[in-house]
């Protein structure tokens, strides 16, 4: 990929990826690092359409920077009481060292290493001109049985979420005398 | 000077550590989720990668497997962020906190 666009957009949307996903970790307020997360997110998809990943990075805009961020900005609300800073535990030295380390082992292999690659007209060949029919084919060709498997999932996932938080009626009335603020005001 | 298998690899490894740092050195349970999806957005970008520099495939066919095991992670990763924040809601439920340093009931 020699043309100056290309060039230019990986540097570009790699910046604004690598700062979105920094930007998580350096925000105060929660919901400042999930903007900065959806920034990411859409940098990714950026990266992904430089790949010639077009579904892929369209899956992406609607799934990561769509739905999930909008199930993370449901669970920060949902959470009414708890302090709603983006604060450190105390993993975050050890946590800090092992992903600069990981980080820094993989840069260093990734730019050391001679990789088995296509360049130059072989790469050019491989332009994926239709990603959507080919990526069809294979879901329900070749990989049909992980294709079954994940709707399974998706299946499971579904009930699980509902099951974990659905509250039953008598345990709902109880649960509404047990507060701990309920606890509070009785003690 | 042009854009290589490396330099996305590159890309991909700074931000999965940037994920297992957030995953890791964040004390919100929400906050901790968005280290694991950062991370499997890495591997994503990595995969991608070796879809469109990989040599050793056949055809676009067989290098666009690659793409397929990316629908599958986003799969895993949308299944696994609906089931981690109903637990999240469970536990502010039952103890009005995310917190992952005071959720530490079975420690002894």
């Amino acid at each position: 990929m020699e043309s100056t666009g290309i060039i230019v957009a990986f540097w570009v949307l790699a910046a604004v990826t690598v700062a979105g996903a920094l930007g998580v970790i350096v925000s105060r307020d929660l919901l400042h690092a999930i903007f900065f997360l959806i920034l990411s997110f859409l940098g990714m998809a950026g990266l992904f359409i430089t790949l010639s990943a077009d579904f892929i990075a369209v899956a992406q805009v609607l799934i990561y920077a769509g739905a999930i961020s909008v199930l993370l900005v449901f669970a920060v609300m949902l959470t009414p009481l708890v302090s709603r800073d983006n604060g450190n535990s105390l993993y975050v030295a050890p946590g800090a060292l092992a992903g600069l380390g990981l980080a820094a082992l993989v840069v260093f292999v990734a730019v050391d290493t001679e990789w088995a690659q296509l360049s130059g007209d072989a790469l050019a060949a491989r332009s994926f001109p239709d990603t959507v029919a080919t990526i069809g084919d294979l879901l329900l060709g070749r990989y049909v049985l992980a294709f079954e498997v994940a709707s399974i999932l998706l299946l499971f996932a579904l009930l699980g979420a509902i099951v974990l938080v659905h509250e039953r009626r008598a345990d709902a009335a109880a649960g509404a005398a047990d507060t701990p603020a309920n606890r509070e005001e009785a003690a | 000077m042009s854009v290589e298998l490396g330099h996305y690899m590159a890309v991909s490894g700074v931000i999965f550590g940037i994920g297992i740092v957030v995953a890791l050195g964040k004390r919100n349970a929400v906050a901790v989720l968005m280290g694991v999806e950062l991370m499997l957005n890495a591997v994503n970008l990595l995969l991608l990668a070796f879809a469109r520099f990989g040599a050793a495939f056949a055809d676009d066919a067989a290098a666009l497997s690659g793409h397929v095991f990316v629908v599958f992670v986003l799969t895993v990763a949308a299944a696994e962020a609906a089931v981690v924040l109903a637990m999240a809601v469970l536990v502010y439920r039952r103890r009005e906190t995310v917190e992952l340093d005071r959720i530490n009931l079975m420690r002894w």
